[in-house]
């Protein structure tokens, strides 16, 4: 890959961050900051699964909870370390991950969507219900904040100073892996899963392996999300919020690692500037779902982007074929 | 074991059953017409529900507010393929999902504007005083929903065998290419399959409203389960698809009642993962 093209955003997400830790200095945007990354690993992950294996997943919540839900409990009820937490939260949703894909990922299309729609919602229910293990409906609270080595991670600057950095991390795990051998064979299943298998990839086994990749993601920011807010409840893992991730996703493009940070941010700070967007919150969510599909299914970025390049291309008399 | 608490849980069971039932049929209908999934049909059952009782407070006529219900949803069936999935240039199944789950957010969304969060009632069909068989108890409605449920599975195994658009849209399915071949339209019968199944959901959701109420909401569950049903019964049949509905609502009731109300709506979800996991071509196998 030519070298100026792959640094370019890099040191700009960098450069970024930099600036907001060293500038930046209110509690609310800064909140907001480190929701925009718990959200982008989400969609990072859940993109990895949708944009680059082609599969869906209407279930993602499920994770995203199942991490948060175990890292909650372990400490605020056992006082359990919470990074042994975070650990033992990957490995739940791992071998869930694990468990359900195996026999999910022999199914194609609709029935994929279907098994982890139906456990998402198994899972959410089992929020709900399980008062003593989960505080059912009303909540978990008193779950403590992180901390290395004696340093508190409690205020939103400092977690600003562990959700980034992570974040800035695991963008790079996933550009990677996507430009490798796996990345390509991944790629290649997209395109058409026979054609992959003739080719000699392991399908069965690569989707396997992105789906409990992507459930990891999930994992760790739930985790994260669970030490941030130090309160969590069932509402926040519904299946309102498995859509609003595959919204991330689609309006930033799929198969695009930078379109996912870009779809966290616009979905989780317009509902901050829009008051009227509450009300319209899920008609809104609905329309982006649609439009896009319909009109930019590669995304708003290459989308926009395609449009503008087409209309040049006309202006300059090309013929379009 | 006592004999009457089952047999209640039975009687409520197969109501529930005939109305996943109806909603499976409508899945197993598009499906066939279209190989799409639409995740809106839920929401149809909901609209239906709704606008039958927004009828019935303008003008309280029953059969009015049901004709009226129905054919009002049919026509949004038909602006939803019409406006929302025949654009679609690049239709694989990933983008048709995210088309439809979109469609079946946004209808509930306009459907919380217009009648709020309320839950609203509508009178039954024929009175509320049960009659009693042994020690269980019936509602006028539970016989209403059977045996109008009954009716339409019927007519509509009529539509599809002796009808020339029923066979039409039984071509289609066995074989799109041939039958536009003996001229048969291929973008009408989808639009009429669109057009069935929204009528089928919206008929269900208007039987269920005097039994549970009508809210905004209400379309997501009872859509998600008809699709178990139709998937427990096998997606291609539409017998299967009411074998289906009347099995996932009686395992539905009997859990409730035998375990605990909380995990009711999981059954569901539970005997969907069983099935995909263990028999994905479904208890019947598909094919026309």
């Amino acid at each position: 890959m030519n070298p100026r093209k792959f640094l370019n955003p890099w040191v700009l997400f960098g450069a970024a961050a930099l600036l907001t830790a060293g500038v930046l200095d209110n509690d609310y945007y800064l909140t907001l900051i480190n929701f925009i990354g718990i959200h982008a690993l989400l969609v990072v992950g859940l993109n990895l699964l949708m944009g680059y294996g082609g599969q869906i997943s209407l279930g993602h919540a499920a994770f995203f909870g199942l991490g948060s839900y175990t890292s909650g409990i372990l400490t605020a009820t056992y006082g359990v370390n919470p990074w042994l937490a975070l650990l033992a939260g990957l490995v739940v949703c791992g071998v869930t991950a694990f468990l359900i894909g195996v026999p999910a990922l022999k199914l194609r299309g609709y029935y994929l969507a279907m098994a982890t729609l139906g456990f998402g919602i198994i899972v959410y229910i089992f929020f709900t219900e399980a008062h003593k293990l989960t505080g059912g409906p009303s909540g978990l609270a008193g779950i403590p904040s992180l901390s290395i080595g004696g340093f508190k991670l409690d205020t939103p600057k400092r977690l600003y100073l562990l959700i980034w950095p992570v974040l800035g991390v695991i963008l790079a795990l996933s550009a990677n892996l996507v430009d490798s051998r796996t990345g390509r064979a991944l790629r290649a299943l997209h395109e058409g899963e026979t054609a992959a298998q003739s080719l000699g990839v392991n399908t069965a086994k690569l989707k396997l392996l992105i789906f409990i990749w992507s459930a990891l993601y999930a994992s760790l920011a739930g985790s994260l999300y669970a030490h941030t807010l130090n309160f969590i409840a069932p509402s926040s893992f519904g299946f309102m919020f498995s859509i609003k991730l595959v919204t991330m996703v689609v309006l930033g493009g799929m198969a695009s690692i930078w379109g996912s940070l870009l779809g966290a941010a616009v979905l989780t700070v317009l509902p901050e500037i829009l008051t009227m967007f509450h009300d319209y919150e899920v008609i809104i969510f609905g329309a982006i779902l649609m439009v896009v599909m319909i009109f930019l299914p590669r995304g708003l970025v290459r989308g926009l982007k395609d449009l503008w390049e087409f209309r040049r291309y006309k202006k300059e008399g090309g013929i379009i074929g | 074991m006592e004999l009457a608490p089952l047999l209640q849980y039975l009687i409520s069971g197969l109501t529930n059953g005939a109305i996943y039932a109806l909603i499976a049929l409508g899945f197993v209908i598009i499906y066939h017409a279209t190989t799409i999934i639409n995740f809106a049909q839920g929401e149809m059952v909901m609209l239906g529900a709704l606008s039958a009782i927004s009828i019935y407070h303008l003008y309280p006529s029953l059969p009015l507010a049901f004709l009226g219900g129905v054919a009002l949803v049919t026509l949004v069936g038909i602006v939803f393929e019409r406006l929302a999935l025949r654009p679609v240039r690049d239709p694989n199944p990933i983008t048709l999902i995210i088309i439809t789950v979109g469609g079946a957010v946004f209808i509930k969304g306009v459907a919380m504007l217009l009648w709020g969060k309320e839950a609203y009632s509508l009178p039954s069909f024929s009175g509320d005083a049960p009659f009693h068989l042994g020690t269980a108890t019936i509602l006028p409605q539970n016989l209403w929903v059977l045996g109008l449920t009954a009716v339409v599975l019927l007519g509509m195994e009529a539509f599809f065998r002796l009808t020339l658009v029923g066979k039409a849209m039984r071509a289609c399915a066995y074989n799109p290419r041939a039958a536009r071949l003996v001229g048969i339209s291929l973008g009408r019968m989808v639009q009429l399959s669109f057009a069935l199944s929204a009528a089928l959901g919206a008929g269900a959701g208007i039987l269920i409203a005097p039994l549970t109420l009508g809210v905004y909401d209400m379309g997501t569950m009872l859509g998600l389960k008809g699709f178990c049903a139709a998937i427990l019964g096998g997606l291609g049949s539409s017998f299967g698809g009411v074998l289906g509905g009347l099995i996932l609502g009686v395992a539905e009731s009997l859990a409730t009642g035998l375990i605990s109300s909380g995990y009711r709506d999981a059954v569901a979800f539970f005997i969907l993962l069983l099935v995909l996991f263990i028999r994905p071509q479904g208890l019947i196998r598909g094919g026309s």
